[in-house]
């Protein structure tokens, strides 16, 4: 089932329901089995009940005898209700199994129990990614747009504790591959559990109607070996790149409205209502996944990102060419 | 002129209505039969509509980034074309043929409240248009047709168009709630002598159900919509989270109406379907008390089941659970009604004229939209499926294969009585085959993107994802379905004038309503009728072998 859909998908990602590559999904997945099959039995016998009384039982003419009128039969209808029952009642129980194993409330943070707590935030249009605790050690520094977690060991597992919330209206935190969708919604906090069982990356997207760019609010989950994700990490951490060179950029940077909004670790900027720019130039895309991140696009976006996400919560700020051109040389070193 | 001669001239105004003009007669009318044909008439015009709008969206999806449309348009589109399709479309198409058949069906001279029946058409109504101004002041709601919180707070929407929405639905909705008022009282209190509850047709019976439904969904939407408006405008903070406010509450608010109110548009369905299939059978309904007891049985748990709608938001595994278990205990009632039908078919003689052709439609359909429900009861499993293109499929295939097919069978069946003559058969083939076809190739891949990763309401989505053959399959069916409502229009155009006429009895079937003439006069029958089982004209066409002898 699982080789046909991805035959079938036609390109070169992945986001089936069907290869799950983390705990839950796997258990949604042998669950679904389960149950497509036991509808698939269903549909088979009550389908070809109808397909066999319309061969048999047709005429083609109004006139005619009238058939015997049954009006009913007791020990059948009893049979009939009884026999989904049944199959109600298998369901119930497979549910709960699934269900308690899926739904879980996650651990306390302890030291040197290899688990990752990152604070994941839907926002209209983006994903801000808050990285509290790993292995026990607090971390407290934020990006956006890219999840990256470690991949464990079949003997050193790292489970990764999303805590999930919302600044503004519902989102829903959805990577198929790695977990059931779950909501985030202001004014509480929910819990998704994830653990991939392979590196690689894992694509998803806001699954509740959000607003205006709903549909480019792409989820890319970065899932590398655990020395990988720990370089990234340390990096992370780090503040931003100070280049000289670029130290007029860095004035205009800081003079413009853009801190506002912005934050660069190590500057004066420390705005929240958009992403971090500490480390921009480590993120492969822009605008929440729907563009590359290169100078062009980077460009592009500073002159005008209405033109690239209409209705997205930056306006164009109208710089002259110049400024802006000084402006990107300095983005261009926050990597 | 005289005195006398002007007490003449009023006097034959009076007595010959035949010179009231036919506009002012179906302006002012109070009589059921015309309040039933001006809610058809406005659910087909909303239909053709609606129609159009998910034309657009399918068209919009045909191509992974496609710019056909705005993003805030197509956000619109997908807004209106849900609420218009269960509105003023879905709602209003029921109410019109359960107001047309009701009082017929139970021998009665008109509704219990004329009066209330018209204001109830005219608030329906009304509040469609509020709804659609929309349109002119502004821009369409940009939503969702279920409005989350606090998307529809005036930081997160501005502009007037929540409010149309808003208030143009809560307009609607008093008419809505008028009309199952009207139903209760009429079938509990005017039915035909000898015609107890439990000798009533079963259209009867669904419609009665649908009408508690109506009274016990209709005042928490009410409720939940003026709660949205002062939000909006008198500066409360009911939804408003950052003052206070909850988001949930308003998925649990309109939840409560909300699934309840998709119940309201497949039990009538359920009804007709029990009146069409033993009439082409040739048989009498297999099981009426299950049938009956399973259709209060569907009515009661669907009261109970709301927040499946919800599994996502982070419930207790508790209260995950136990909506789990109450939306999977419906299959089994509505298993059981699929089963009587197929066995009042079983041993029948089976003639596949439109009504039973639409009839076969909705069963081989509504199993299957059934079994997707199923697996969306399934809470893990729904952790994948819902907000995505597979509840899309899911909740098309029941509403159109369910709904729509069992109206246009509806339709098919009872128009020669409304109307004196027959609709084309061969119109109504092409319309059916088009439709089914169309229809199956729409929604069913929907299933597997969704399945494949595709959330709902996106007005575009990345090439490479696999979702494009999917999305391209779907159009092309949504392609090949739109000829067949322009057949079904003016199918019931042309065949009002050039259809055959059709006599009294057309379909020599069982239940009052072709005891009369077709159309029936403006006061339904000459005497009343005296019924003594489920079938009056059985017993009068078989006084050797009548239905009380077996019943």
């Amino acid at each position: 089932m699982n080789t046909l859909l991805v035959l079938a998908s036609e390109g070169a990602k992945n986001l089936s329901i069907f290869d799950p590559a983390s705990p839950s999904a796997e258990s949604i997945r042998n669950l679904s089995m389960l149950v497509l099959a036991i509808c698939g039995v269903i549909f088979v016998i009550v389908e070809g009940v109808l397909c066999y009384c319309l061969l048999n039982f047709g005429r083609s003419s109004e006139k005619g005898m009238e058939p015997p009128q049954v009006y009913g039969s007791k020990p059948i209808e009893i049979a009939w209700t009884a026999a989904p029952a049944l199959i109600v009642f298998i369901l119930v129980l497979v549910t709960t199994r699934a269900l308690w194993e899926v739904e879980t409330d996650p651990p306390k943070p302890q030291s040197d129990d290899n688990a990752l707590f990152v604070t994941v935030v839907g926002r209209q249009w983006w994903w801000e990614y808050t990285y509290e605790i790993y292995d026990g050690k607090k971390l407290g520094f934020t990006t956006s747009n890219e999840l990256h977690i470690p991949v464990g060991q079949k003997d050193k597992k790292r489970p990764v504790h999303l805590a999930l919330k919302s600044a503004d209206v519902c989102h829903s935190f959805w990577v198929p591959r790695l977990a059931g969708k779950t909501d985030c919604i202001p004014g509480r906090t929910n819990y998704v559990y994830l653990q991939p069982s392979q590196p690689g990356l894992f694509l998803g997207q806001c699954a509740e109607y959000c607003g205006a760019q709903h549909a480019n609010m792409m989820i890319r989950v970065v899932a590398e070996p655990v020395d990988e994700f720990e370089k990234w990490l340390a990096h992370e951490q780090d503040i931003a790149v100070d280049d000289p060179q670029v130290a007029q950029g860095k004035g205009a940077f800081l003079s413009q409205s853009c801190v506002n909004c912005h934050r660069v670790r190590g500057t004066s900027a420390v705005g929240t209502f958009g992403p971090d720019l500490t480390h921009l130039m480590s993120r492969k895309t822009l605008a929440s996944g729907m563009t590359a991140n290169s100078p062009e696009t980077l460009r592009g976006w500073v002159t005008d990102p209405q033109k690239v996400k209409p209705s997205c919560l930056m306006p164009a700020f109208g710089l002259t060419d110049h400024d802006r051109d000084q402006l990107i040389d300095y983005l261009l070193t926050l990597k | 002129m005289s005195i006398i001669e002007q007490e003449r001239e009023v006097i034959q105004k009076q007595e010959s209505p035949q010179s009231t003009p036919v506009l002012d007669a179906w302006l002012t009318t109070v009589d059921h039969k015309k309040i039933g044909v001006l809610y058809i008439v406005m659910a087909v015009v909303f239909l053709v509509i609606g129609g159009c709008e998910a034309l657009i969206i399918r068209l919009q999806l045909m191509y992974p980034r496609s710019t056909l449309v705005q993003p805030d348009t197509f956000n619109g589109l997908f807004t209106m074309h849900g609420t218009t399709m269960v509105f003023f479309v879905g709602m209003p198409i029921l109410i019109g043929i359960g107001n047309y058949l009701v009082p017929l069906m139970i021998g009665a001279r008109d509704m219990a409240f004329p009066r209330l029946n018209a204001f109830g058409f005219w608030a329906t109504l009304f509040g469609g248009l509020l709804v659609y101004f929309s349109f002119v002041a502004g821009g369409a709601p940009t939503i969702g047709w279920f409005a989350y919180a606090p998307l529809t707070e005036r930081t997160f929407s501005r502009g007037s168009a929540t409010d149309f929405w808003a208030l143009g639905l809560l307009v609607s909705g008093v008419g809505t709630l008028t009309a199952g008022i009207n139903f209760i009282a009429s079938i509990l209190g005017m039915r035909s002598p000898g015609m107890t509850l439990r000798k009533i047709p079963f259209f009867a019976w669904t419609m009665l159900w649908t009408s508690v439904l109506l009274l016990f969904a209709m005042p928490p939407l009410t409720a939940s919509l003026v709660m949205v408006l002062l939000d909006r405008n008198l500066g409360t903070h009911f939804f408003d989270v950052q003052n206070g406010g909850s988001a949930v509450l308003w998925q649990h608010l309109f939840w409560f109406f909300g699934h309840p109110e998709v119940y309201i548009l497949i039990l009538p369905v359920f009804g007709m379907i029990s009146e069409i299939i033993p009439v082409f059978s040739r048989k009498v309904l297999f099981g009426y008390e299950f049938m009956a007891a399973a259709t209060a049985a569907i009515a009661f748990i669907s009261m109970g089941v709301w927040a499946h709608h919800m599994f996502t938001i982070g419930m207790s595994r508790v209260l995950d659970l136990y909506f789990a278990v109450a939306s999977l205990l419906v299959s089994i009632p509505t298993g059981i009604k699929l089963f009587n039908w197929l066995a009042t078919m079983y041993g029948g003689r089976i003639y596949l004229a439109s009504p039973m052709l639409f009839a076969i439609g909705f069963l081989s359909m509504f199993v299957i939209g059934g079994l997707t429900g199923i697996m969306l009861a399934i809470v893990p499993f729904d952790f994948q499926l819902t907000d995505s293109y597979f509840v899309v499929g899911h909740f098309h295939w029941v509403l159109i294969g369910g709904t729509l097919f069992g109206t246009f069978a509806g339709i098919h069946y009872w128009y020669p009585k409304v109307t004196g003559r027959m609709l084309s058969e061969r119109i109504a083939a092409w319309q059916f085959w088009l439709l089914y076809i169309g229809f199956i190739l729409t929604f069913g891949p929907m299933h597997v993107a969704g399945m494949l990763g595709m959330p709902r309401r996106i007005y575009t989505y990345e090439p490479g994802m696999g979702w494009e053959l999917w999305n391209q399959l779907s159009t092309v069916g949504a392609i090949i379905q739109a000829p067949s409502f322009v057949l079904f229009v003016y199918n019931l155009i042309a065949s009002a004038w050039w259809g055959k006429p059709a006599g009294d009895n057309p379909w020599n079937a069982w239940t009052l309503e072709w005891a009369t003439t077709s159309p029936p006069p403006v006061y339904n029958f000459e005497t009343l009728p005296i019924v003594h089982s489920r079938r009056p004209l059985w017993d009068l066409a078989h006084p050797d072998d009548p239905d009380w002898k077996y019943e």
